[in-house]
């Protein structure tokens, strides 16, 4: 379990002060993928360098299973942060060595048995699908090679914890998948607590349990996935969401006057959102049923969360102004939100 | 071979032992200066980049300490630091002249040289990998050799091949101020009589010491990039 109890760090230059982050209380439980989003400059970075302190605090604890890091002494802190795996955005591999050496890397410093090293080393390396690369060296592999093999080196000393700053943030989409993939297999094989720096969504909504999102080095949400996605308080949250769906474009095509939102007399353009569990029945059809009502779909989005499925719908619906409440109440009965974009 | 140099060379064919001498003298600066100019800057190179702001072990002290030193020593041209140091050098080494007086002075030119050469090639080194290192829970000592050092094996190459060009170069100023040596010899006899063949041909051969200490780090550059 790791605890930042009241963590602020902030920078001196010469001219000014600048605070990265600022009175972040947070409880990362053991076991659980734990996100961290925000803009870049948000302090998610500095955040996560407070957890093995490769930043000092300048204020608050950092406790590890009940260790206050900040007061171990640099030696002791040094070994501590064997328990402490990192990767980063630039895989950071040592280019002289072989990815085998890179992964021995760690454990050789430690002073290791050789034969000890080896058998770790070869079985990282099937774990992570790198059997046949271990005499390559890092320029001869792939991006997402690259950062198998830094998860591989972070997990060499059987760290508890894996910090991962921004680690797919250099890859492509299919890349990143299967480094996410990898990451959740290693979360529930080896039963590591994973702490995830990103500043994309669908990270997140991929692999995390919870999620903090941080803005000007606070953090302003923090909540499980599936509820963060479907009722986000924060704006920044909103905007997070929105791109990761195309909901948004209906606001681009309002402002564009774009002729599918050219609403003529009675007619309102609506959004919907549903819980997939909660939704089982035909609603379309029984609006038309009930209130003579037919929504025409102008386009929707679906999300899978943590095998929760949640559904939005732009649709675009005619109806009386009186009866318009008593729809919507219909729907809210039904677990679905309603939110009127546009009247004509 | 021995009439085509008394047609071409009569000069140097006279002067054919103080020649031969001369190259192995000039060896001899290169070797011994060398030795103790890389093994002492790498130390200072490595202490400069280390305790600059920001890194493992940052200490403004040391570092403004080792900076000024650096530029002082890199602005003062090397002839006119031969003659300051006359007095160090007579005191460290017993005297100031021949090969044995030239290397104290040689070994001071070159280190504030060879300090920047390191310093830039240690520079190479990302910082993710030491961020990294840090992460793993090295040590400073440990990441110095295990980090720095290593990874920065081919500049350092490269950094050793372009200080020991210049060195040879130093070498041959050396002859000027009482040193011995290629260079005190081309002054003796093909600056002072005019004997132009020797001129020539001891820029042959120090074309050729360039040559090989290039080939060499060529070699050693290009084995250990990967």
């Amino acid at each position: 379990m790791i605890q930042l109890i009241d963590v602020s760090k902030s920078f001196n230059s010469d001219s000014h002060t600048v605070h990265a982050v600022k009175e972040v209380n947070l409880t990362i439980r053991e076991g659980e993928i734990f996100g961290v989003i925000g803009y870049s400059g948000a302090g998610k970075s500095t955040l996560v360098r407070c957890i093995n302190l490769l930043e000092r605090p300048t204020k608050g604890k950092v406790l590890i299973d009940g260790v206050d890091l900040t007061k171990l002494r640099e030696k002791d802190l040094r070994a501590y942060r064997q328990k402490i795996g990192m990767i980063f955005q630039q895989f950071n591999l040592l280019g002289s060595r072989t990815v085998f050496e890179n992964v021995a890397f760690p454990l050789k410093y430690r002073g290791r048995k050789k034969s000890e090293i080896r058998e770790r080393v070869l079985s990282l390396l099937e774990l992570v699908g790198l059997e046949d690369k271990a005499n390559a060296y890092p320029s001869q592999l792939s991006g997402g090679q690259k950062q198998r093999v830094a998860i591989a080196r972070a997990l060499a000393t059987e760290p508890k914890i894996l910090l991962c700053d921004e680690a797919t943030s250099a890859l492509d989409p299919q890349t990143t998948k299967s480094i996410l993939r990898l990451l959740k297999d290693v979360n529930r094989k080896l039963g590591i607590t994973i702490v995830i720096i990103t500043h994309e969504m669908h990270v997140i909504k991929e692999i995390c349990n919870r999620v903090a999102v941080m803005e000007g080095g606070r953090v302003v949400e923090l909540g499980d996935v599936v509820s963060i996605f479907s009722k986000p308080k924060a704006q920044i949250t909103k905007e997070f969401i929105n791109s990761t769906s195309n909901l948004s474009k209906i606001d681009e095509l309002i402002k564009e006057k774009s002729q599918i939102v050219d609403l003529k007399a009675g007619e309102r353009i609506w959004r919907l959102d549903f819980h997939g569990s909660e939704t089982k029945e035909p609603i379309i059809v029984q609006l038309a049923k009930n209130f003579h009502i037919e929504p025409s779909i102008i386009f929707g989005n679906v999300e899978v969360i943590s095998d929760t499925v949640l559904g939005s719908l732009i649709v675009l619906v005619k109806v009386d102004q009186e009866r318009e409440q008593e729809v919507i109440k219909y729907l809210e009965e039904k677990q679905i939100k309603v939110e009127v974009i546009k009247y004509a | 071979m021995h009439s085509l140099m008394a047609n071409y060379t009569p000069n140097l064919l006279d002067y054919w032992p103080e020649f031969i001498n001369s190259i192995g003298e000039t060896l001899q600066m290169l070797f011994f200066s060398g030795i103790y100019s890389y093994i002492i800057g790498l130390f200072l190179g490595v202490l400069l980049v280390v305790t600059r702001e920001g890194n493992i072990l940052e200490n403004k002290y040391i570092y403004r300490a080792l900076d000024i030193f650096v530029n002082i020593f890199r602005s003062i041209p090397f002839v006119i630091l031969i003659t300051a140091l006359i007095p160090i050098t007579k005191f460290v080494m017993g005297t100031f002249i021949g090969v044995k007086g030239a290397i104290f002075p040689l070994i001071m030119g070159c280190i504030p040289f060879f300090i920047r050469q390191v310093d830039m090639a240690l520079s190479t080194v990302d910082s993710g990998l030491i961020e990294a290192a840090q992460a793993m829970g090295l040590s400073p000592l440990g990441i110095i050799f295990r980090v720095y050092l290593r990874e920065s094996i081919p500049a350092l190459a490269r950094s050793i091949t372009i200080t020991t060009v210049s060195l040879l170069g130093l070498t041959a100023m050396g002859g000027a101020v009482g040193g011995g040596g290629l260079g005190s010899f081309v002054i003796r006899y093909g600056h002072n009589r005019f004997y132009q063949d020797i001129t020539y041909v001891s820029v042959v051969v120090i074309l050729l010491f360039v040559t090989i200490i290039q080939f060499i780090g060529n070699i050693v550059i290009k084995k250990t990039s990967h």
